[in-house]
């Protein structure tokens, strides 16, 4: 069953770290427009910054044009209060999915900030979570989670 | 934002505002200023005044934590709000937290 699609905004912005909150921030104010539960718009940012950070802090080692280390947000919103994030990247790609996905696995040893729990905390946040990405080319993370609505606190 | 409060060799670091990996690498450093110079028996890290923590925090809190127990001391999470808290859990660092923000706030209205 594919449910309608409500809403949907996309942001564009270079891969800055000053960009990881007003990312988050944003995707809190996307959420909101259901009135979910506190703990989901939470739940909601934790993951953005994650995804985010992974694409500021990974993607573009290799890519030394500043205008090429974009990061491309998209946010849907579907019938029932599904909520679809997509962080994109069009930097270098992750070459093991599986083994970045697991828990305290980090490339980024000089990042003293990553504690390679990054993956699991977003799994631990979202319903879903899903990294398509290919050497080269670039990688998505989408981020899924079902908000609480009105209806349910009445429930 | 940090203010420190200083109890002989019991130290409160308190931090304000979001901490994440554009804004923990600032904290570090200046937490372990206050590390360095005062080798605490017990650091407080009090998370009252975060309103966003991601897992950069975690890795914040864990570096933390190795430093003052190599210098011969004991790290304590206090105020965590509940995401913090959950996230602190899924590090296998639960040890570290003190009795949580709204479990504080109950006892308070017992």
């Amino acid at each position: 069953m594919k449910q309608k699609l409500l809403n949907e905004c996309i942001m564009r912005f270079p891969a800055l770290s000053r960009n990881e909150s007003i990312s988050r921030s944003a995707a809190a104010g996307f959420a909101a427009q259901t009135d979910p539960k506190a703990s989901d718009i939470a739940a909601v940012k934790i993951a953005v910054s994650e995804a985010v950070t992974n694409a500021v802090v990974h993607a573009y080692r290799n890519e030394s044009r500043a205008e090429k280390r974009v990061v491309e947000m998209t946010m849907r919103l579907y019938e029932g209060g599904l909520l679809k994030i997509i962080i994109k990247d069009r930097g270098s790609g992750i070459a093991d999915i599986e083994q970045a996905m697991k828990p305290e696995f980090s490339t980024a040893p000089e990042s003293e900030e990553r504690s390679g729990l990054g993956f699991t905390v977003m799994s631990s946040f979202m319903d879903k979570v899903k990294v398509r990405s290919a050497v080269g080319k670039g990688t998505s993370v989408i981020l899924e989670k079902q908000l609480s609505t009105y209806e349910d606190e009445k429930q | 934002m940090l203010k420190i409060y200083n109890d002989g060799r019991r130290i409160t670091v308190s931090i304000s505002g979001d901490i994440d990996h554009h804004s923990a690498r600032e904290l570090r450093i200046s937490i372990d200023e206050v590390i360095e110079r005062s080798r605490p028996e017990l650091l407080i890290m009090d998370m009252e005044n975060v309103g966003f923590m991601d897992s950069s925090g975690v890795g914040l809190i864990i570096g933390r934590a190795k430093a003052v127990k190599a210098a011969g001391g004991e790290i304590v999470v206090k105020n965590a709000r509940k995401e913090i808290a959950d996230m602190i859990a899924l590090s296998g660092m639960s040890s570290v937290i003190a009795a949580p923000r709204n479990e504080k706030r109950n006892l308070q209205t017992l």
